[in-house]
């Protein structure tokens, strides 16, 4: 019979996990598809191949992946030392709401100065929202997981009460805050295509995780209370002030994701703003095992994932919400198959326990 | 004491049970599910899944309660999928109940598009009537004249508190969420009750969803949970894991809510966002006064594993 054993995995093995999580999703998702009636092979190939063969749908990518790349880094920054944030979504709107309001009352500066201004405030908007679960985590012993996930509710109600109220457009009446001043708006980073700063703030995101990790001994804390608060307590480590730390620059990361959105794409704050960007992160954070480059790999995944939903879609007349389901059994596909770092499957009869 | 007053209350009263339903179902389930020391943020995609099932189920064959039971399995189904992910291979609860979350939400659209397509105005189909009891209780009438449905969530409620404190089942539940090292020395089977518990708490979930489809708006819309999941958790947690008080709270939300529709119906202004913001903030400052003391199920969020 089949049965499970403890081992450690090599390296190759948490390599190649992701990667077969991806082939296994597509061997589920596969009935799904077949039920749209479109063929297996077309489908997938517009999903995952064609977003890649033309340079405008090759940037889209990236733009989709933008934010996504964020609430990822995010997210793994705060899950890698044992932090469970699931509320990247309400950080994510607290630093655009952020966004939409300096990038309309910074009037009379330079974008080399307001647009600094923005990362930064759109970076504490997240943090500060991060702020009371990490304060009721760490000096009272409230789990966070509830607490995060809760206010992301809180903060969505937050921004519609805005939006319908003192910040409805006065031009339009819409549900949206005033157009950004002009010298707010992130600068474009490639000719004729709409990837702007976000992304490299996004990279930067990615790079200041791979240091804080690899090369602080802030990064050796957040490690150890990752695998274990009691034995980093044991060792010497302040685990309160670690996890305190981490969950507000979780947080902020995450609010540069709303930044990113409001100052790169719509110029506007909108209610809908995020369709899940925040809970997508826990899907880049766990695919790319949270590490900086597999995040890094992961959010361009979910984020060809999108692209090539909507190409699907166009071509193939798929709903676009096969994407979404994808992302959702690639996330639990990966989950249970992370198990393979800590149990093998072996064909064989029950060691005799001893 | 003027009359207009006292309908106008009952009125309310009567508005108040209506929106609590689908809240009072979820959160019962979900209590269930934490009980056994489970966790189940699968509970929006789930309340989701249901709603579309339900309605689907019923187009389809004509029946209203087709569809309650086709949403009820699917709820089970979904339940169980969240059991296969942390009770039977012990991933991590909040993660888990995320991705069911999301899957969950996501086949429900994807499938419910396939079915219908994109429609401008989503089909409809003749909801759940109300109880009609001409003017059986005077002025209290109203109060009674409620779907059937509602009166089958407020017997769940002592059949739920009946379960968990008086039958062996619930003294299973109660031991695996507690403590299952020493259930399973007690010769409880620990997945097996926990993944019953996640099976008919995932119904409980399908079920809320199925009333606003099949009773409350004899459509499925997009937007139709809205967050009601999320509620469930907060209300939970607010009652304290006690069937009674997860109805005291659905109760007293529902009340709020019903208000602030009848005073928005009246023509006043109001930030009616903070109102619906407002069981979410109770229920952190509820987890701040309790802190450490909070009476969550002490093996909640903990997969168990056997190790040989």
């Amino acid at each position: 019979m089949l049965r499970l054993e403890r081992w450690e995995a090599p390296a190759w093995v948490k390599v190649i996990i992701p990667l077969a999580a991806v082939v296994v999703t597509l061997i589920l998702v596969a009935g799904l598809v077949l039920l749209s009636g479109a063929g297996l092979a077309e489908t997938y190939y517009f999903f995952f191949l064609k977003p890649l063969s033309s340079r405008t749908s090759l940037i889209e990518v990236l733009v989709k992946s933008t934010p996504l790349l964020l609430t990822g880094a995010g997210v793994a920054f705060a899950f890698y030392a044992g932090y469970w944030n699931i509320g990247a979504e309400g950080q994510l709107y607290a630093g655009a709401v952020a966004a939409a309001w300096l990038g309309v009352v910074l009037k009379g500066l330079p974008a080399v100065a307001v647009i600094p201004l923005i990362l930064v405030g759109a970076a504490v908007a997240g943090g500060l929202w991060a702020l009371p679960p990490a304060w009721l985590k760490t000096r009272l012993g409230v789990d966070e997981v509830v607490t995060t996930l809760l206010l992301n509710s809180v903060m969505i109600f937050f921004v519609s009460a805005l939006l319908n109220g003192p910040w409805r457009d006065p031009v339009t009446s819409w549900p949206q805050s005033p157009t950004l001043l002009e010298t707010a708006q992130f600068p474009r980073i490639l000719a004729r295509s709409r990837l702007h700063l976000g992304f490299l703030v996004a990279l930067a995101a990615l790079a200041f995780f791979w240091w804080i990790t690899a090369r602080t001994s802030f990064g050796l804390k957040m490690r150890a209370v990752g695998q274990g608060k009691e034995a980093a307590r044991f060792m010497g480590v302040h685990v309160d002030a670690v996890v305190f730390k981490v969950a507000l620059i979780s947080g902020a990361i995450a609010g540069l994701a709303g930044a990113g959105e409001v100052a790169g794409i719509h110029y506007h704050l909108i209610e809908a703003i995020s369709p899940g960007y925040g809970y997508s992160g826990i899907v880049v954070a766990t695919l790319g095992s949270l590490h900086p480059l597999g995040v890094g790999l992961a959010g361009a995944f979910i984020g060809l994932i999108a692209t090539g939903s909507q190409t699907a879609s166009r071509a193939l007349s798929v709903p676009t919400y096969l994407g979404d389901v994808i992302q959702a059994a690639l996330l639990l596909t990966t989950l249970a198959m992370l198990l393979l770092r800590r149990y093998r499957i072996r064909w064989g009869r029950m060691a005799e326990s001893s | 004491m003027n009359e207009a007053l006292i309908t106008t209350i009952i009125v309310l009263l009567a508005a108040t049970l209506r929106v609590s339903t689908p809240l009072l179902f979820a959160a019962l389930g979900e209590t269930l599910s934490e009980r056994a020391g489970i966790l189940n943020l699968g509970i929006e995609g789930t309340m989701f899944l249901g709603a579309m099932v339900g309605f689907v189920t019923a187009y389809w064959s004509g029946s209203l309660w087709l569809g309650v039971a086709g949403a009820v399995l699917a709820g089970i189904l979904a339940g169980l999928l969240m059991g296969l992910l942390t009770v039977t291979l012990g991933v991590d609860q909040h993660v888990s109940g995320i991705g069911v979350t999301l899957l969950t939400g996501g086949l429900a659209l994807y499938l419910f598009r396939l079915l219908f397509g994109a429609q401008r105005v989503p089909p409809q189909i003749d909801p759940f009537p109300q109880l009609s009891l001409g003017n059986a209780l005077g002025p209290l009438t109203p109060l009674f004249e409620q779907y059937s449905l509602t009166y089958l969530g407020l017997l769940l409620v002592p059949l739920l508190w009946w379960l968990l404190n008086r039958t062996n089942f619930g003294l299973n539940v109660r031991a695996v969420g507690e403590n299952p090292e020493a259930a399973d020395v007690a010769g409880v089977n620990v997945f097996r009750t926990r993944l019953v518990a996640l099976a008919l708490g995932g119904g409980l979930m399908a079920l809320g969803g199925a009333f606003l489809s099949l009773a409350q708006l004899g459509a499925f819309t997009f937007g139709i949970i809205a967050g009601r999941g999320w509620v469930a958790i907060a209300l939970v947690i607010f009652g304290n894991w006690s069937p009674w008080k997860v109805l005291a709270g659905a109760l007293l939300f529902g009340g709020f809510q019903a208000l602030q529709l009848r005073l928005q119906a009246a023509g006043f202004q109001l930030p009616y966002q903070a109102l619906l913001a407002l069981p979410y903030l109770v229920t952190i400052a509820a987890l701040a006064l309790a802190g450490r003391n909070a009476n969550y199920p002490a093996a909640l969020l903990k997969p168990y594993r056997r190790e040989a």
